[in-house]
């Protein structure tokens, strides 16, 4: 049998970095084949190439036992290649037919369209209306839409880069019901991910790669989890270890907490409530745009709390600015790195003091003690192991990664008594987000209360005491997170607002 | 074919470079343009008239001519007031009076542009600045106290300050553009000078001329020169003062750091704990009251009085010295210098090669048309778009 698609010795090389080294692999018709590897292994530049986007500067692709090497994405579809980005490129004020038509080469009359639609829609399972506006779908509905966009070109590869990351669990079965058909169909996919368990139930081949070299290939169903871990990070792992300790006085009640949405587009909260008790972690799950930046935002003091629903150690601090909550012992970490947590063009020293002004004593009277804040950034560079040409380069110059370990660290090493992270791990690699998760759990240990928002629902299971689902503004109310399953978490991200009223009783009684 | 590449980090080179590229190219464009102000050559028509010379000689006999003014006019604006025999000595104490005025000026801006907090109405503030001051001062005349100036100094900066502060409140309570709002309050301010000056602080003794009494030349209302022929006065004192404090400030203190966050990172600034609003009063505040001041000095230094023409625009250029100094306050400090010696060299062309004065206000609006223009190559550079083997 001769392979669909054949990689032979691929090499790409930016300036100081090699992001793909004699690259080789096959994948066969039909097969579902995993890319595996750590961010910054070279799963990107790899799919790129695929896909047309980049040129290697050697080595040889093969599609069909032809030459391949495309010019541009275009002529990759042309091929038979087609790709299902991690970021959508949808317009939210047109309708799913209007979006679909938009990336065709030469679209076909509006009705036919639909129906064509419709037709592939029901044909691999994935529930659609093409009339639909994209800015009403949920995240999971638009994937749906860019992969039948690529469904209707017939491809013979299909690229999935990270397709999970925004998807329910409920969704995710959806997803992998649809792939598996297709791959029956004799469709080959190539699927990029870092989610080991899901790699093991779906796929039949998997290609690991490190620092832009394959490091090994296994049959994902054949080997443990554990041991593609190990392949994909170069050592053995050790899972968080913690202490199980009885939670102590409540340190963060949250009660009815209600805020219009802050743009066109944004979540609007709806009676958010919640109590987070020295000691313990609560971790709060959901996909994003469900008013995660909100909640943050609203504990941070970014944006006020009406009077009486935000209460810190029994104070009421609703109204009370980021600095002074900080001052109190609250401090936060919010999802976007650069701009939002950390000054992209300030130096990592301006950037400690953007929060560990107030718990450091980093100025007098105003006057800001330049000493002081090199030393406490030098601080968290060398406990979190952030990688860095020094403390006076700018936050942007530092990768994604490192940047999330330095913000984490500054806020962790501030010794907080409260602390409030959003997608505390997210673009990191896994030894040094075991090391952040290591870190929460110690200041969790160490008696502090710890709320964790994250969309990696593995990690919340991990780290997290009681568990709540975060869905469309309304936190469902927060269970015991052990002993919970996929299944039961599902059912939380989907139907939150279902279970309204039982919040409320479980309010009565914390 | 050619494009822009966003650099990965600014150039620094092109940050000090751009600024004196554009006065290099300000000066190659301004000699031009004051080389064809000068057509045609009288001489030359005149020869053409009595048929000395052919017509192509009548053309062609021009580019010397052109060459000769342009680097005239060069000469005289940039050269002259400091380095001419003659009016030299004078000429150079007048490079301090001006450069007074829009150095504090521009200091106070800076900040306010820094945290992205446009303040146009500078000139307007200084007006009211001026004439609060002036009004302090007159209304105890023809007292002599010691205690009056002081005084002055205090209601010209009030009297910026409050001016500003209309842009700025109704840019937190109606969400209006304080650029607009700040600029047209200039006119409303030039309007209430010239009631001023016709009205209520007319000099009664004046014989119905407009214009108040001259504060320069009464006892305890007067800002004179503080070593005599160095035009140094207590407005060029406290444009020193505003550089160094505002050095401090940015790099040392608190709200520096907040202005410099709210002007990059405005989502970083927010969870910092900047409130907004409050900066905008803040630095709204601080610009008004810095050109109020300039303001006082002048009015009751250089200019003398409040006349119906009392304010020359510094208001205006200070915002082409804040962009040329970069926002810095050691560059606000060069570049007020700069900009004074146009205004200086300018008046001196005006008078020696009757140049009009719209063409010195051209010249320096080429300055920070320049300087805007090569800014771009700070944080982007051009390259040639590889040819691409068509799709």
């Amino acid at each position: 049998m001769t392979a669909l698609l054949e990689i032979d010795g691929l090499t790409k090389a930016y300036p100081g970095v090699v992001a793909n080294d004699t690259v080789s692999f096959a994948i066969q018709p039909g097969e579902v084949h995993a890319l595996l590897g750590e961010n910054g292994a070279g799963k990107s530049t790899l799919v790129k190439m695929i896909y047309g986007l980049v040129r290697p500067d050697s080595g040889r692709m093969g599609l069909n036992g032809a030459d391949f090497t495309p010019e541009n994405p275009s002529a990759a579809r042309r091929a038979g290649v087609a790709m299902v980005f991690q970021h959508f490129s949808l317009f939210e004020a047109l309708t799913v037919a209007e979006n679909v038509a938009l990336g065709m080469e030469d679209p076909p009359r509006m009705r036919d369209l639909a129906a064509r639609i419709r037709e592939v829609s029901e044909t691999y399972g994935l529930p659609l209306d093409p009339a639909r506006l994209v800015g009403d779908l949920s995240a999971g509905e638009r994937q749906r839409v860019e992969i039948i966009r690529c469904l209707l070109q017939d491809p013979k590869l299909l690229i999935m880069d990270e397709p999970t990351s925004v998807l329910t669990p409920q969704e995710v079965e959806i997803l992998f019901h649809t792939l598996r058909k297709l791959s029956a169909e004799g469709t080959a996919i190539l699927y990029i991910s870092h989610k080991l368990e899901e790699i093991r139930t779906l796929c039949d081949e998997a290609t690991i790669l490190r620092l832009g070299k394959v490091v090994g290939t296994c049959t994902p169903r054949e080997v443990s989890a554990a041991e593609m871990a190990e392949m994909m990070v170069g050592r053995a792992l050790t899972p968080p270890s913690r202490a199980s300790a009885e939670p102590g006085p409540a340190l963060l009640e949250v009660r009815n907490l209600s805020l219009p949405p802050r743009s066109a587009f944004g979540t609007p909260l709806r009676d958010i409530g919640f109590t987070v008790h020295a000691g313990e972690v609560l971790g709060i799950g959901g996909v994003a745009g469900n008013g995660q930046d909100e909640l943050l935002a609203a504990l941070s003091g970014e944006v006020p709390a009406p009077k009486g629903a935000i209460a810190f150690d029994g104070t009421d601090i609703g109204t009370v600015a980021p600095d002074a909550r900080r001052a109190m012992g609250l401090l936060t970490a919010p999802e976007e790195r650069l701009g939002h947590a950390a000054a992209p063009d300030m130096s990592l020293v301006e950037n400690a003091l953007l929060t560990a002004r107030r718990r450091k004593t980093l100025d007098r009277k105003g006057f800001i003690d330049w000493g002081a804040t090199r030393g406490y950034a030098e601080q968290v560079i060398a406990a979190f192991d952030v990688r860095t040409p020094g403390p006076e380069a700018p936050a942007r110059a530092l990768s994604g990664g490192n940047l999330q370990k330095f913000v984490m660290g500054r806020e962790i090493d501030q010794g907080p008594r409260v602390l409030a992270v959003n997608q505390p791990t997210w673009g990191v690699d896994a030894a040094a987000a075991a090391a952040i998760r290591q870190a929460v759990l110690d200041l969790a240990a160490g008696g502090s209360a710890v709320i964790v928002i994250s969309q990696d629902l593995e990690e919340l299971l991990e780290i997290s005491d009681r568990f709540a689902a975060l869905n469309e503004g309304r936190l469902s109310p927060p269970r015991k997170a052990q002993g919970l399953t996929m299944q039961e978490i599902g059912l939380m991200l989907g139907g939150a607002h279902d279970m309204h009223d039982v919040e409320e009783g479980a309010h009565a009684e914390a | 074919m050619l494009r822009l590449e966003k650099r990965p980090a600014p150039s620094q080179a092109w940050g000090i470079g751009a600024p004196i590229l554009a006065v290099v190219l300000t000066m190659i464009a301004g000699g031009l343009m004051f080389a064809i102000l000068s057509l045609p050559d009288a001489g030359l028509a005149a020869a053409r008239e009595a048929g000395e010379i052919g017509f192509g000689e009548y053309v062609f006999g021009h580019i010397p001519v052109m060459i000769a003014r342009g680097a005239e006019a060069i000469r005289t604006i940039f050269w002259d007031p400091l380095f001419h025999e003659r009016f030299g000595p004078f000429l150079r104490g007048q490079l301090l009076v001006k450069a007074g005025p829009l150095i504090l000026i521009a200091i106070g801006l800076s900040l306010g542009f820094r945290a992205g907090i446009w303040n146009i109405g500078a000139e307007g503030q200084y007006i009211i600045g001026a004439i609060c001051g002036a009004g302090f001062g007159l209304a105890f005349y023809p007292s002599e106290s010691i205690l009056i100036f002081p005084g002055m100094i205090v209601a010209g900066a009030i009297g910026g300050w409050l001016w500003s502060m209309i842009p700025a409140i109704l840019k937190i309570g109606f969400r209006t553009n304080e650029i607009l709002v700040s600029l047209l309050l200039v006119y409303v301010a030039e309007s209430i000078l010239a009631l001023a000056a016709t009205g209520f602080l007319k000099n009664p003794e004046g014989r119905g001329f407009p214009g108040s009494r001259n504060l320069a030349r009464h006892p305890g209302t007067d800002n004179p020169e503080l070593i005599a022929g160095t035009g140094i006065h207590m407005g060029v004192v406290a444009a020193l003062i505003a550089v160094i404090a505002a050095y401090v400030v940015l790099n040392r203190h608190m709200f520096g750091y907040q202005v410099k966050l709210t002007g990059q990172a405005p989502r970083a600034a927010r969870f910092h704990g900047v409130d907004p609003n409050k900066l905008v009063i803040a630095c709204m505040g601080i610009s008004g009251a810095l050109a109020g001041l300039a303001g006082l000095f002048e009015v009751s230094g250089p200019a003398g009085q409040i006349s119906i023409d009392f304010n020359v625009g510094y208001g205006f250029t200070a915002i082409i010295v804040a962009f040329l100094g970069r926002l810095h306050p050691v560059g606000i400090l060069l570049a007020g210098l700069l900009m004074a010696l146009t205004y200086v060299g300018g008046e001196l062309a005006q008078t020696r090669m009757s140049l009009p004065a719209s063409a010195i206000q051209a010249f320096q609006g080429m300055l920070l048309f320049f300087l805007l223009a090569l800014d771009l190559f700070t944080n982007y550079r051009i390259r040639g778009r590889r040819r691409e083997v068509a799709a």
